[in-house]
C-alpha cells in the first residue's frame, strides 16, 4: 500500500505540491490526472525518494520513506519498478543489459539464468526475445517503452509499479498497445501501481481509482465513476473535451481489488 | 540600494555554487573508497581518455615543443649559449609548459565529452533511472571517470613532454647544435626533482577536470540548451582552473619544498 499524508513540496520557494493526501490500496492501480505542471510526475519522484518533501509523510507498505537514509531507500527502491517518461533506457547498454540492470546491480545471477530472465520478460511485454542484443536507439519509440516496462518488471519482482506518462510521444497505435499491456499486467499481476498521465481515455482504461491534481493541490480522489459524476468545476472543465471518451470508458471501469464492482455510468 | 541587493544576491549564489561543488566533490571522494567498483566502466573511460586523447596530445606537444625551441635557440645563440638548449627545454617543458599544455588539451576534450554525456543522461532521466533501479551514480559514473583520468593524464603528460623535448632536439639540429650536446643537457637536467615538480600537476589537474565535468553534467538542466550551457561552463572552469592550479602548485613547490 502507498500513502501520501499532507505532503508539501517546493522548489526554490515555489510550491509544487500542497497538502497532498491520498492512498493507493494494495493491488490497486491509481491514475493521477492533471494538466501539465500540476505536480503529477513530482509525486512519483517523491515516492522514489528522488526528492524529499518539505512536510508530510509518504508511506510504502507502512514504512515512512521521507526520513529514511539513502542506504535504506535503496533497499525500498528494489521493491518498486519505474517506467520513466520517454523510457529513459540506458543508451550505452543493450536491450538485454537494460532489462537485467537491477539484477546485475544487486545479485550475482549466473549469465544463463540472467539471459533466460531477460528473454522471458521481453516476451511478457510482447517483444521478440531476439532483440536482446540490440541497442535502444535501434528500436521504435513503442518498443523502447516496452523494454522500459520489462526493465521495471525484472527489477527483483517489484510489488509496486510506477508509470510516468508511459504513452506520451507515441503514435496512437503504439500508445494503445502500451495501455493494453498495462491493463493486462494490472489484471494478471495485481501489483500496486500508480500511473501518471494527461490522456483521459488511457486513464479510464487503466484506473481502479483516480486522483486529479491542479496547481499542486489534490482536487479529486475517488473511482472513475465518481470522477465522471463529479460537479467540481475544474474537473468538468478539464474533462469537457473528452466527455465522449469518459462516457465510453466508464462503461468498462474496473473495481478496486476486494471491493464491489462499481456501477457503470448510465 | 538595488545595486547593493543585486551584488549581495550574486555573492550568495556564488557561495551556493561553490558549496554545491565542494559537497559534490566530497561525495565523490567518499564513493571512491567503498565498493562496488565498476571495472568495465573504468576501462571504457580509460580508453576514451588515453587512446582518444593521444593524437591531439602528440600533435600539440610536438608543435608547441618546436615553437618553444625556436624561440629559445635564437635567444641562446645571440648570447653564445646555444648548447644550453637542452637544459632550457627540460626546465620549460617538464617543469612548466608540458603539464599545462597537455592538461588544457585533455581538459577541452574530456570536459566537453563527460559533461555532454552526463548532461544528456540527466535530461533523458537516465540519472534518475540509475537511482530508481538501486544504483549509485557517484560510484557508477563519477568514480570511474576520475580514476581513468588520474591514470590517463600523467601518462599523456609524459608522452607530450617527451615529444616536445625530442622536437626541441630537431630544432637544435636545424641550428647546427649537435645531438650529443642537446641530449647531454637534457639528461643533466632531467633530475628526479624536476620530473616530480612537473608530475605533481597532472594528478591535480585530472581530479579537477573530471570532478568539474561530472558536476556540471549532473547539474545540467533545461534540455539541449542546458546541456550546451553546462558543457561550455565545464570547459571554461577546467581551463581557467588548470592555469590557477598550475600557479598554486608552482608556488607551493617553491615555498614548501624549495624546488
Amino acid at each position: 500500500m502507498i500513502s501520501f499524508q499532507h505532503v508539501d513540496y517546493s522548489i526554490d520557494g515555489r510550491p509544487i505540491l500542497r497538502d497532498i493526501t491520498f492512498d493507493v490500496p494494495q493491488g490497486a492501480t491509481t491514475v493521477i490526472l492533471g494538466p501539465s505542471g500540476s505536480g503529477k510526475s513530482t509525486t512519483l519522484r517523491l515516492l522514489l525518494g528522488l526528492a524529499r518533501p518539505d512536510a508530510g509523510e509518504i508511506r510504502i507498505d507502512n514504512e515512512d520513506i521521507t526520513r529514511m537514509s539513502e542506504k535504506r531507500l535503496r533497499q525500498v527502491r528494489q521493491r518498486v519498478g519505474m517506467v520513466f517518461q520517454q523510457g529513459a533506457l540506458f543508451d550505452s547498454m543493450t536491450v538485454g543489459e537494460n532489462v537485467a540492470f537491477s539484477l546485475i546491480e544487486h545479485d550475482s545471477v549466473p549469465d544463463e539464468e540472467l539471459e533466460g530472465t531477460v528473454r522471458s520478460h521481453l516476451q511478457l511485454v510482447g517483444l521478440d526475445p531476439d532483440l536482446i542484443d540490440r541497442m535502444p536507439d535501434q528500436l521504435s519509440g513503442g518498443m523502447q517503452r516496452r523494454v522500459a516496462i520489462a526493465r521495471a518488471l525484472a527489477a527483483r519482482n517489484p510489488n509496486i509499479l510506477l508509470y510516468d506518462e508511459p504513452t506520451t510521444g507515441l503514435d496512437p497505435q503504439s500508445a494503445e498497445r502500451i495501455t493494453d499491456l498495462i491493463v493486462e499486467l494490472r489484471d494478471r499481476m495485481k501489483k500496486t501501481s500508480i500511473m501518471v498521465t494527461h490522456d483521459i481515455a488511457d486513464a479510464f482504461k487503466v484506473a481502479n481509482t483516480m486522483a486529479v491534481l491542479n496547481e499542486g493541490r489534490l482536487v479529486f480522489e475517488g473511482t472513475p465513476s465518481d470522477l465522471a459524476h463529479t460537479n467540481e468545476p475544474f474537473i468538468n472543465e478539464f474533462l469537457a473535451p473528452f466527455r465522449k471518451a469518459v462516457l465510453a470508458a466508464t462503461q468498462r471501469v474496473v473495481a478496486v481489488p476486494g471491493t464491489p464492482r462499481p456501477t457503470a455510468l448510465q | 540600494m538595488n545595486l547593493i541587493a543585486a551584488i549581495v544576491e550574486r555573492l550568495r549564489r556564488m557561495v551556493e555554487v561553490v558549496q554545491d561543488f565542494v559537497l559534490f566533490a566530497w561525495e565523490a571522494i567518499r564513493a571512491t573508497f567503498t565498493p562496488p567498483y565498476y571495472g568495465r566502466e573504468f576501462l571504457s573511460q580509460l580508453h576514451f581518455a588515453l587512446v582518444g586523447s593521444l593524437l591531439i596530445v602528440v600533435v600539440s606537444a610536438a608543435v608547441a615543443g618546436q615553437a618553444l625551441a625556436i624561440q629559445l635557440v635564437r635567444e641562446l645563440a645571440n648570447t653564445g649559449a646555444k648548447s644550453q638548449l637542452g637544459h632550457f627545454m627540460v626546465i620549460s617543458v617538464v617543469r612548466a609548459l608540458g603539464p599545462v599544455l597537455t592538461g588544457m588539451v585533455v581538459a577541452s576534450r574530456m570536459s566537453a565529452g563527460i559533461t555532454a554525456e552526463l548532461g544528456a543522461m540527466r535530461s533523458s532521466d537516465q540519472l534518475d533511472a540509475l537511482i530508481a533501479f538501486g544504483s549509485n551514480p557517484m560510484k557508477r559514473l563519477v568514480v570511474p571517470r576520475v580514476a581513468a583520468l588520474l591514470i590517463a593524464l600523467p601518462v599523456l603528460v609524459i608522452i607530450g613532454d617527451a615529444l616536445a623535448v625530442v622536437g626541441g632536439g630537431f630544432v637544435g639540429l636545424q641550428y647546427h647544435l649537435p645531438v650529443e650536446s642537446y641530449y647531454s643537457g637534457v639528461l643533466k637536467y632531467l633530475t628526479p626533482k624536476n620530473v616530480m615538480v612537473g608530475m605533481i600537476k597532472p594528478f591535480v589537474f585530472a581530479v579537477m577536470i573530471a570532478t568539474v565535468a561530472c558536476w556540471r553534467g549532473f547539474r545540467s538542466a533545461g534540455g539541449a540548451k542546458g546541456v550546451g550551457v553546462s558543457t561550455t561552463e565545464s570547459v571554461v572552469i577546467s581551463s581557467v582552473g588548470i592555469l590557477v592550479a598550475d600557479g598554486v602548485c608552482t608556488r607551493l613547490v617553491f615555498r614548501i619544498l624549495g624546488w
